[in-house]
């Protein structure tokens, strides 16, 4: 059921944002349907839910990672759905009327409404902390989008990427955290940490990573700064998100955690300060703002350190007053903003300096506005009263350390809230607008004038109503929300027995106290101007708590500006100082903690065999000539000098295809080399700036130095390690499975014959690439001026001989790899070396004359074959590369074994022969026998 | 293993690290052969020396995985040398040299970034925007 109400909310959402403006402002009744029908869902499990018995849906996600998304619909997060999809309804319909005369794009926030929706409600019916953060992490998203969906307004950009990069970098934490906690518990399921025994520095650290999270999201200091920014958001929008649902997803995790958490490390103790800070200086700032929207911005902010402080403490007296609370501030503070935008959109401005009372048809809205501030001031018999009531009785039963400052904060904070209530109804119904109109401290804008504004529709006042009248409904008749509550706090707290909600509690000590915050608040009220003269002279000080908007704003400018200067020293275009920095780097950071493994190294022989002496001396006397030469082919030779020293070491090691290739593969190389250097100045002259020749050494002698000490501590921690012994497996597997003798050969085409597959290709792309580059210079072939290789009939007619029998070879090489020395690579070059000679003969004309076919065709070809063969055993049902051999007796030459290994390395070597064509047709010259070669 | 082949191996590198650090395409190329052996000679020395490894139903083969490693290795090498030459041709071709030019799209890059500084800093005005402009460059080239 669950997972099918979130596709509802998916599915619906993407077709409204796939309809677009078509659908104009009918997108929010479209949108209405899938709340109203969660709700319905909702009520038909209501029963099991009261009864303790939650709805719950696991879906495997990655079950080898033990990821799931798993789904627990209990009593609280009933209660949650309810605000989520209740307020979603009076939403949709609200904006029907808000939305009178749609801009454009206005049905898309119908859509990422909904899909806002359905990732709110997943996150509170979450039952895993995974599927819990990627839940969070979509509502972070859609309200980004939902802030900034007036994309052409820079205002609506900045404010929601900054809502997004703050609460997307408290989601990151948060993720951190929950994975700590999680692995330290052994689960993630939170019912289950619910009732685990928690403890221990990872939890504490995870705690506090998570409550980052918890306090971006819901816009505690120092991270709220972004709340009243989001403010520029149409006014629905912020109704959903910035006040009823979206911001309460931080109070609804601490909620989750804190019977768990409240005693692991800081928990309380941060919370207390950092929520009762927030709520006292939201709660002042509040009282500060003209404009209406931005007061209930600066009261959500108050409340939100309110619910968090409550919840936070992991008492269940307290949890349950804080249930109470939720349901009490979604209903107020959505009536709330619903009216500010019925004045914004009637009147044409939110500022209370310019709204100076009203006309005919009016009334209802000015008591909807004071229905719901009087719950928000906490009066009698509002909801509003009944939650501060609990609250306060709760903290003054509270055992645990820091309950008295609780209730101090609580106190002050609701004497604010009083005032800053109150601020709200003077505004609205006009009485600050006048006085401050016969002051003559109004703004110049005499084009509004509030007493001529037009009375809201009925249909646009009417989602406002119901929630007013909830407020009273749930203040005067607290048994209807009695038994959710309740069971909402055994869900939470399973060891809680909660005590029934009532409106009057018999006359205490929270009694006293409310009454205390009336009179205080009252006081406040009367002595308004003085309070805002002295608000005034505190500016600085109030001011001086770090608001996220100057951490934001000063991160992004940081973060800018280095990013500029890093670039400019980093990015400088040169590809040597490029390669100094990364070749550094890898030498260095392998180095530093494979010089610590070196003490206790067991060091190797100084030599094993006396034939390397000389083949090292060679290696290192041809690479210091290969570097310090000042001629480009004496530099290419002694390259191929050290090739081939490689070739005999290969020898000596015991590994003939190895050294078959290498020699091969060495011929090739030097003649390529020398076709393309000619054409360049035999000396190479130096282009290096002198201050960099000291640091490209010591860059040098850092790798030659890591690659040393990383040789040593390898070849010791392969010994000391029992390593799967695959090569002997190999060894052993050869001839049964794979029907060759020849094991490097078998692993080539066989065991790891895919990366073979992989190789060629990029061999094919190589061969391409040169032909690419070379060609296009070498257009004018026709050129009379051009340099044709003068013919040698004798070296002709040897060549033509030997290219014959070289063929042979490669031809035996090839069929006779698998289990002798050999295969496609070594026959491929060893071709290659035969098309060398009739290039020595007759040059590029030549070659194409002994090779009739294009080299592209022989190049693809080879592939072709290659990959065909990979493939072919998917036909008959077997895998990619599946091994099948076939012995068939021929009537000349006797039993003939042959296996698809044959034209697989059949394709390899097509491959090598057309890359060695291919460099020929790039490089090469014409032979003077050009004119019997025709078109080509 | 042994510390002669690792001090050959080291030596490799080190030559062909210094000669992948200059502007002559030329000697970055060499540089890249020289690298390519000594990783080779580092493949084929971790694995025990032996026979070589064709099944004759004897014992003692040599380990035959780092020696098919190095055979791709060395034939990859090969195709990687050819489109260098290919890239040092084309240069050739085009300037009459082979010098590896700094990047001129990254010079214009950090030049453009310097000139635009003013413009992408975030200020006090709530008019500005903290993102890229989607207003049009000031000299749309």
């Amino acid at each position: 059921m669950i997972v099918t109400l979130l596709l509802l909310h998916l599915v619906v959402g993407a077709a409204i944002i796939g309809a677009g403006d078509r659908l104009g402002r009918r997108a929010f009744a479209v949108a209405a349907v899938v709340p109203i029908v969660v709700l319905l869902a909702l009520a038909a499990r209501m029963g099991d839910v009261l009864d303790g018995r939650p709805v719950v849906q696991d879906i495997e996600w990655i079950p080898q990672l033990g990821l799931e998304l798993g789904f627990r619909l209990d009593a609280l997060a009933a209660t949650m759905v309810l605000l989520v999809s209740g307020i979603g309804v009076l939403v949709c319909v609200y904006a029907l009327g808000y939305f009178s005369h749609p801009k454009p794009a206005t049905a898309r926030l119908a859509g990422l409404l909904t899909l806002f929706a359905g990732a709110m409600v997943g996150l509170v019916v979450s039952d895993h902390l995974v599927s819990l953060f990627v839940f969070w992490e979509l509502t972070s998203v859609t309200s980004y989008l939902l802030i900034g969906n007036d994309d052409r307004n820079p205002r609506a950009r900045d404010a929601a990427l900054s809502a997004i990069l703050i609460t997307g970098a408290g989601g990151l934490s948060m993720l951190a955290g929950l994975i700590m906690i999680g692995q330290s518990a052994g689960t993630y399921r939170l019912s289950e940490l619910v009732v685990a025994d928690l403890g221990g520095t990872q939890v504490a650290v995870g705690a506090v990573l998570v409550l980052v999270g918890a306090f971006t999201k819901s816009a505690q200091l120092p991270f709220a700064g972004w709340l009243p920014g989001a403010m520029v958001a149409p006014t629905p929008i912020s109704t959903y998100l910035h006040a009823a649902t979206m911001v309460k997803a931080g109070v609804y995790l601490v909620a989750r955690l804190s019977p768990a958490l409240a005693d692991v490390g800081v928990w309380r103790p941060l919370i207390l300060v950092v929520s009762s800070i927030t709520m006292l200086v939201g709660g002042w700032r509040a009282m500060r703002q003209f404009d209406l929207k931005l007061l209930l911005a600066y009261g959500t902010v108050s409340q939100l350190g309110f619910m968090i402080l409550v919840f936070g403490m992991g008492s269940y007296e307290l949890a349950q007053a804080g249930i109470v609370l939720l349901l009490a501030h979604g209903a107020f503070k959505a009536a709330l903003f619903m009216v500010v935008g019925i004045v914004d959109h009637q009147a044409g401005t939110r500022d209370i300096r310019l709204l100076r009372g009203w006309g005919p048809g009016w009334r209802p809205v000015t008591v909807i506005a004071v229905v719901a501030a009087a719950s928000m001031a906490g009066l009698p018999p509002l909801v509003g009263f009944i939650a501060k009531e609990k609250v306060l009785d709760g903290g003054l039963h509270g055992e645990f350390a820091g309950a008295g400052l609780l209730v101090t904060v609580v106190v002050v904070g609701s004497i604010l809230t009083f005032a800053y209530s109150a601020r709200f109804v003077l505004g609205v119904i006009g009485i600050t607008g006048r006085a401050i109109t016969a002051r003559g401290e109004a703004p110049d804008d005499t084009e509004v004038d509030s007493t001529a504004a037009v009375a809201p529709t009925f249909g646009f006042l009417a989602p406002a109503v119901v929630l007013a009248v909830l407020t009273i409904v749930m203040g005067v008749a607290p048994v209807t929300i009695d038994e959710l509550v309740r069971t909402a706090t055994v869900a939470l707290d399973p060891s809680a027995s909660p005590k029934t909600v009532k409106l009057w509690a018999g006359f205490n000590t929270a009694l006293l106290l409310s009454a205390v915050v009336i009179a205080a608040g009252a006081v406040l009220v009367v002595f308004r101007r003085r309070v805002a003269d002295g608000q005034r002279r505190f500016r600085t000080w109030i001011e001086a708590v770090p608001d996220a908007d100057t951490v934001f704003i000063g991160t992004v400018r940081g973060v800018t500006t280095f990013a500029k200067r890093t670039t400019r020293i980093v990015q400088n275009g040169s590809l040597p100082i490029y390669l100094m920095v990364v070749l550094g780097v890898a030498a260095l950071a392998p180095l530093v903690p494979a010089l610590g493994e070196l003490g206790g190294l067991d060091l190797p022989d100084v030599n094993g065999r006396w034939a390397h002496v000389p083949i090292a001396i060679v290696i290192v006397m041809a690479a210091g000539g290969a570097t310090v030469a000042r001629s480009r082919l004496a530099a290419a030779l002694m390259l191929g000098a050290v090739g081939f020293a490689m070739a005999v070491l290969y020898v000596v090691e015991g590994a003939p295809d190895l050294a078959l290739t290498q020699f091969a593969i060495e011929t090739l190389a030097t003649v390529l080399f020398v076709l393309v250097l000619r054409f360049l100045p035999s000396r190479i002259d130096e282009l290096t700036v002198a201050i960099i020749a000291p640091i490209r050494l010591a860059v040098s002698i850092a790798v030659g130095g890591a690659v040393f000490v990383l040789a040593l501590v390898a070849t010791s921690a392969r010994s000391d390690v029992a390593a799967p012994q695959i090569s002997d497996e190999m060894l052993e597997r050869s001839v049964p499975d794979a029907k060759g003798s020849n094991v490097v050969n078998v692993i080539l085409v066989d065991f790891r014959g895919l990366d073979t597959l992989g190789e060629i290709t990029v061999l094919l792309v190589a061969g391409l690439g040169v032909v690419a580059l070379a060609r296009v210079a070498r257009r004018r072939r026709s050129d009379p001026a051009h340099e044709l290789l003068e013919r040698l009939p004798l070296v002709d007619l040897f060549s033509r001989l030997l290219f014959g029998s070289i063929v042979v070879l490669a031809a035996y090489f090839l069929f006779a790899g698998h289990n002798q020395p050999g295969g496609g690579f070594v026959a491929g070059l060893t071709a290659g070396a035969a098309i060398s000679l009739r290039y020595v003969a007759g040059g590029a004309t030549a070659v194409r004359r002994s090779v009739p076919l294009q080299p592209w065709t022989v190049l693809g070809g080879g592939l072709a074959i290659a990959a065909g063969t990979a493939l072919v055993p998917l036909l008959t049902g077997g895998s990619i590369l599946e091994h099948a051999a076939w012995e068939a007796d021929l009537p000349v030459l006797g039993t003939v074994k042959t296996t698809s290994a044959l034209p697989f390395d059949i394709g390899v070597f097509l491959v090598v022969v057309g890359l060695v064509l291919m460099a020929y047709e790039a490089f090469g010259d014409e032979g003077s026998i050009i004119e019997e070669a025709g078109a080509t | 293993m042994t510390i002669l082949l690792a001090l050959v191996a080291a030596i490799l590198f080190g030559c062909g690290s210094w000669l992948l650090m200059q502007r002559r395409l030329t000697r970055i190329i060499v540089g890249i052969g020289l690298l390519g052996h000594g990783a080779n000679l580092l493949l084929i020395t971790s694995g025990r020396s032996g026979r070589a490894p064709i099944i004759d139903g004897g014992g003692g083969y040599a380990d035959p995985l780092p020696q098919a490693l190095a055979l791709t290795a060395v034939v990859i090498t090969f195709g990687v040398t050819a489109f260098l030459l290919a890239l040092g041709f084309r240069s050739w071709q085009l300037t009459q040299d082979d010098r590896v030019e700094d990047d001129v799209e990254d010079r214009i890059i950090a030049a453009r970034r310097e000139r635009e500084a003013p413009s992408g800093d975030v200020d006090d005005d709530p008019e500005n925007t903290f993102g890229p402009d989607d207003e049009p460059a000031e000299n749309p080239t």
